[in-house]
């Protein structure tokens, strides 16, 4: 991340520090806890909101709610949890009142999964051919990643996203979205499933493909 | 176990939740069936690529504004005042 704050003390300082400075009144402070926090921010609002211009309005309000709120701040999370949390509620905030335009829910659906819901079988089964520590650095994979995350439905993208990419337990995401624990589960377990298939598709080894027997299986 | 019953406790099985009992015989399934071991290894590798990824570059021009911007809004007398 770039980093070209003039205020060099900062640098080598702790999130934690930062915050008690800021808190103290120190500006370059805050600025250096923006730097090191904004690109993740403005990453998490793109792929919640799927939109540039929403996503820097967010992330701007979320450093401007996080300055309002500094002296609330008492570290019982990082900071960096604390500005993912508050940009989460704006995106969210953002998406409801994109959904009461055009009259939709944002739990639309939500009774017809249920618990019940069949799930939809893995089909392309194959080893990948590289190791998600080498994929993850080449260009062309993360637009592949994007564009697997924008297949999903909103409703199982968001799902995804606070769980397994931003590391909210299932409490904590069905809290932040307004649903059932269930709800939250059986939505993950579809967007896992889901993504794992496109990914498979273009990262999956055809040598190395397995098909069920369903004889033996069931 | 079949690969239905394995396949509803993935999540579980995958975020190291799932029962010891019901994880001694998940992985004795897979260990005979090569398709739900596949799954599995493919899910934790999607999982490890959306987390690792860097999807986003702020853009220059947007970091410039919210830079001018939290310096404009900075309170004199300190934040929260
Ligand atoms: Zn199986």
């Amino acid at each position: 991340m770039s980093n070209d704050i003039k205020n060099a003390s900062c640098r080598d300082v702790s999130d934690g520090e930062l915050v008690q400075r800021s808190q103290g009144g120190e500006l370059a402070a805050f600025e250096e806890l923006a730097f090191r926090h904004e690109e993740k921010v403005y990453s998490l609002a793109m792929r919640m909101l799927r939109h540039e211009q929403d996503a820097e309005d967010v992330t701007q309000q979320s450093f401007l709610n996080a300055m309002e709120n500094l002296q609330n701040f008492r570290g019982d999370s990082s900071f960096s949890t604390w500005i993912c949390r508050i940009a989460i509620h704006g995106a969210l905030k953002l998406i409801r009142k994109r959904k009461s335009r055009s009259m939709v829910s944002l739990d639309e659906a939500a009774g017809e999964e249920g618990d019940h819901g069949t799930i939809p079988h893995p089909e392309y089964i194959a080893d990948w051919r590289e190791s998600p520590e080498v994929l993850v650095h080449r260009n062309e994979i993360q637009k592949l990643l994007e564009d697997a995350l924008s297949g999903l439905d909103e409703k199982h993208r968001m799902v995804f996203l606070l769980r397994d990419v931003e590391g909210f337990s299932v409490k904590e995401t069905a809290e932040l979205l307004g649903l059932t624990e269930t709800n939250v589960k059986v939505r993950l377990l579809r967007a896992r499933l889901q993504l794992r298939e496109v990914l498979t598709r273009t990262l999956g080894d055809p040598d190395t493909r397995v098909v069920r027997h369903h004889k033996h299986a069931r | 176990m079949k690969c239905e019953e394995l396949l509803a406790m993935l999540n579980e099985y995958v975020d190291g939740t799932v029962d010891p009992s019901v994880c001694m015989e998940y992985e004795k399934h897979m260990a005979g069936c090569d398709p739900c071991k596949v799954v599995v290894d493919n899910i934790r590798k999607t999982i490890v690529l959306y987390k690792e990824g860097k999807p986003y570059e702020l853009p220059l021009t947007f970091r410039n504004r919210l830079h001018e911007t939290l310096r404009q809004k900075w309170p004199k007398s300190g934040p929260g005042s």
